[in-house]
């Protein structure tokens, strides 16, 4: 589904990489964790991805895809198959719930009658149902974070990546939040997890990618956070 | 559905963006009706230029009783001179196509008529009217030819051209539209950098919306089109108001006014607004596009 072959990435002004060599290959369906340090270029890992960037060198492919040939217009089309979740969840506020996720269908041409079912749908996997028409600062992290994560997962997208998605919550809603992820990994979404979060990381047993300083230096099915943090 | 969308956010983008929205519409106006203006008053300039250059004669003054200029020195012309002269000027054809002889009542009677009211009248004697030749060119260009065939021949007193005559109020009227060609290009750098500036802006607030749309796969198209479609409208009513405007001007103050006022003239009328209107409204329409291309592309980048 994904797969990084020999990929690196310098930012012009930078003292090193942010990627340095790095060759994963992600399976369909398959939950993985990517560890690491601030800085350890597990958001550059993210956004090489979903094209918000090049890679240096080495090539990227994304559901069948090589991105560095792929071209421009057809970006779109890449992250239409592509569910991002973010640590500040980047709601609209000046749109409902419903209108927050619809939102997500109405910018790619859905029917609105398409729309008009999905979305409800959505809301009522993620346990928001009977809220689509509260404003997201009505609602609690935790919620919102459901309705970002309905957002990504409304056009069922075969990858979802999360870029810290407990990042801003308590321990127990991150728990709640963990249980959404795994069941939509269930029905056969691959799930992509940046995370500072080795508690999450240590009871979930999935595999665990630790990045340092830019490097692959774990590569582990079903791991543990890992012992320096 | 998309259209509804583009439409709605549209919608929503000039309501947040509405003081720079009324600037845009507001610059647009000035730098199209400035453009109007001088597209107009060239049009001025042809419609008097074709309407005088089909009247304009040549004229050749024949020495009076009074005439100071040494040519006449002997005195009136002579019946043998007179004769002599047309008898030369119609050897000039084709160039001279009619020539046509005014004596000193007519010239006297018209005279009359034009400065009905004017105490001048009750001193002047038919004799002190100078009697002419009015001669028609085929090619108002050519009348250097009459002037040096008959500049200074026997019982000539003087050969005007009534072009020359034109000619300063052609200056003053190119000199106009010059001018407001100026306003206008200086308008419409203007316009397209406030067309510019407002896109950003209207981009800017709405950072957030368009980096959910990039996020879930919206197309280039669909997040730029709403920036574009503001800049359009804006310019739209922009050029409808300054054709309004133009409209107006030439309705009540060039048919209304200067036309009863000057008959001799002939004057633009608000069909030639309507025939420059397209023009004034593909310019808008060309500065909002090129405009707000030009500067999504740095700020909506994929």
């Amino acid at each position: 589904m994904i797969r990084l072959d020999d990929v690196s990435k310098v930012y012009a002004a930078a003292a090193r990489p942010a990627l340095d060599h790095v060759t994963v290959e992600v399976e369909r369906g398959e939950f993985v964790f990517i560890v690491g340090a601030s800085g350890s270029g597990k958001s550059t890992l993210l956004r090489l991805v979903l094209k918000e960037e090049r890679a240096s060198s080495g090539t990227v492919h994304v559901a069948g895809r090589n991105l560095a040939t792929l071209s421009s217009w057809k970006v779109p089309q890449l992250r239409r198959q592509i569910g991002t979740v973010f640590q500040d969840f980047r709601l609209l506020p000046n749109k409902t719930v419903s209108q927050n996720v619809a939102f997500a269908l109405q910018v790619i041409g859905k029917p609105r009658h398409t729309i008009a079912q999905v979305v409800p749908e959505t809301l009522e996997l993620v346990g928001l149902d009977g809220k689509g028409k509260r404003y997201p600062h009505e609602l609690s992290g935790g919620e919102q974070q459901r309705v970002a994560i309905a957002r990504a997962f409304v056009n069922r997208p075969a990858i979802v990546l999360a870029d810290e998605p407990t990042g801003n919550l308590d321990p127990t809603t991150s728990i709640d939040i963990m249980r959404l992820l795994d069941r939509i990994n269930r029905t056969g979404t691959t799930i992509v997890m940046a995370t500072h979060d080795d508690e999450i990381v240590d009871q979930m047993r999935k595999r665990v990618i630790e990045l340092e300083d830019g490097k692959l230096v774990r590569d582990q099915a079903r791991g543990v956070y890992g012992h320096q943090r | 559905m998309r259209l509804q969308f583009v439409l709605s956010e549209m919608g929503i983008g000039l309501r947040r963006n509405l003081s720079m929205t009324i600037s845009v519409v507001l610059v647009t106006m000035v730098s199209l009706f400035f453009f109007g203006f001088g597209l107009l008053s060239s049009a001025q300039v042809s419609t008097m230029k074709d309407y005088w250059y089909d009247r304009v004669e040549v004229s050749i003054f024949m020495c009076g009783q009074a005439s100071e200029v040494p040519n006449c020195a002997d005195g009136e012309v002579t019946q043998a001179q007179r004769t002599e002269l047309e008898t030369q000027l119609n050897s000039l054809k084709p160039l001279v196509q009619t020539v046509y002889y005014e004596s000193k009542q007519e010239s006297f009677q018209r005279f009359k008529q034009q400065f009905k009211n004017s105490a001048i009248l009750d001193n002047l004697k038919v004799d002190q009217m100078p009697e002419s030749f009015r001669v028609k060119l085929s090619d108002p260009q050519k009348y250097a030819v009459i002037a040096s065939a008959f500049q200074g021949a026997p019982g000539v007193e003087q050969v005007l051209d009534q072009r020359a005559l034109l000619g300063n109020l052609f200056k003053v009227l190119n000199v106009l539209t010059w001018v407001a060609r100026g306003f206008a290009i200086v308008m419409t750098v203007s316009a397209v950098l406030l067309v510019a500036t407002t896109v950003r802006l209207s981009a800017f607030s709405r950072r957030r919306e368009t980096g959910i749309m990039r996020l879930v796969g919206a197309s280039n198209l669909l997040i730029q089109l709403p920036f574009v479609l503001e800049a359009v409208l804006a310019t739209i009513v922009g050029s409808v108001i300054a054709t309004g405007l133009l409209w107006a001007g030439v309705h009540f103050g060039v048919t209304g006014f200067l036309s009863p006022l000057l008959p001799f003239f002939r004057f633009i009328t608000t069909s030639d607004v309507l025939a420059v209107a397209p023009l004034l409204f593909a310019t808008g329409l060309a500065m909002a596009i090129f405009a707000s291309f030009f500067t999504l592309r740095r700020y909506l980048r994929v």
